[in-house]
């Protein structure tokens, strides 16, 4: 089946985004398609590469992109949360005059309209947040 | 149209159990999450009303979240019943939908 994800909370708020993660992970080993893991609000936390978390805890920024390397996953981030909390691609960087971009390997920047065209055709849409 | 209705709150924190609770229709079904598993644990507050809601509807809570909080299936409510993730994935695609009570 045909599976959308939401994901409206960063990794360090609940447990939302690892509640989204193993959802995610456990759908695509039972041979379900992702069509797409679209993150908003807090969301979009989990789409930075520059996080260092301590090596003993989950790295979940590292382990989307993993996950999206393994699966060909398409993990978009929200453009207007992503800018207000610093998410920041190549081009936003350029256009916006910062010196550094820190887009994680695996998600791209993207609009709203991306979440409505997941409802749409996604068989099925599962919310996390808070 | 079925339903699956997740709740990932305790009830002893938010009203999102009790008015999921109030929104199961036929062939729904109630899957606990998170700190949401605490609304299964028997003899709380909430039980009996769970308990009851049980006989009617299909009461799901996820087993690695209630482990996560030192709880057992021995700890929640008759007529729960356990589901790892690929349950959660497996009472997703059952239902026509999901709704999260957040």
């Amino acid at each position: 089946m045909k599976l959308g994800i939401l994901v409206n909370e960063g990794p360090y708020t609940h447990q939302a985004s690892d509640s989204a993660y193993h959802f995610t992970k456990a759908a695509l080993e039972k041979g379900h398609e992702i069509f797409r893991v679209f993150f908003y609000n807090d969301g979009v936390n989990n789409g930075t590469r520059l996080t260092v978390p301590p090596q003993d805890d989950r790295n979940l920024q590292k382990a989307w992109s993993e996950l999206a390397d393994k699966h060909k996953l398409d993990l978009v981030v929200c453009i207007a949360a992503a800018q207000r909390r610093g998410i920041l691609d190549q081009d936003e960087a350029k256009r916006h005059g910062k010196n550094v971009d820190n887009i994680a390997p695996g998600f791209r920047i993207s609009g709203l309209g991306q979440l409505v065209e997941t409802a749409m055709i996604a068989e099925r849409l599962v919310v996390f947040g808070d | 149209m079925s339903t699956l209705h997740t709740v990932n709150k305790s009830p002893f924190e938010r009203s999102a159990f009790i008015s999921a609770l109030n929104h199961l229709g036929p062939g729904d079904a109630l899957l606990m999450i998170e700190d949401g598993v605490v609304g299964a644990r028997k003899a709380s507050a909430f039980a009996g009303l769970l308990e009851k809601t049980a006989k009617n509807f299909s009461v799901y809570v996820l087993g690695p979240d209630l482990a996560a909080r030192g709880m057992a299936e021995k700890d929640v409510i008759q007529g729960a019943r356990l589901v790892d993730y690929g349950g959660f994935v497996d009472l997703v695609t059952e239902h026509d939908r999901t709704q999260a009570w957040l």
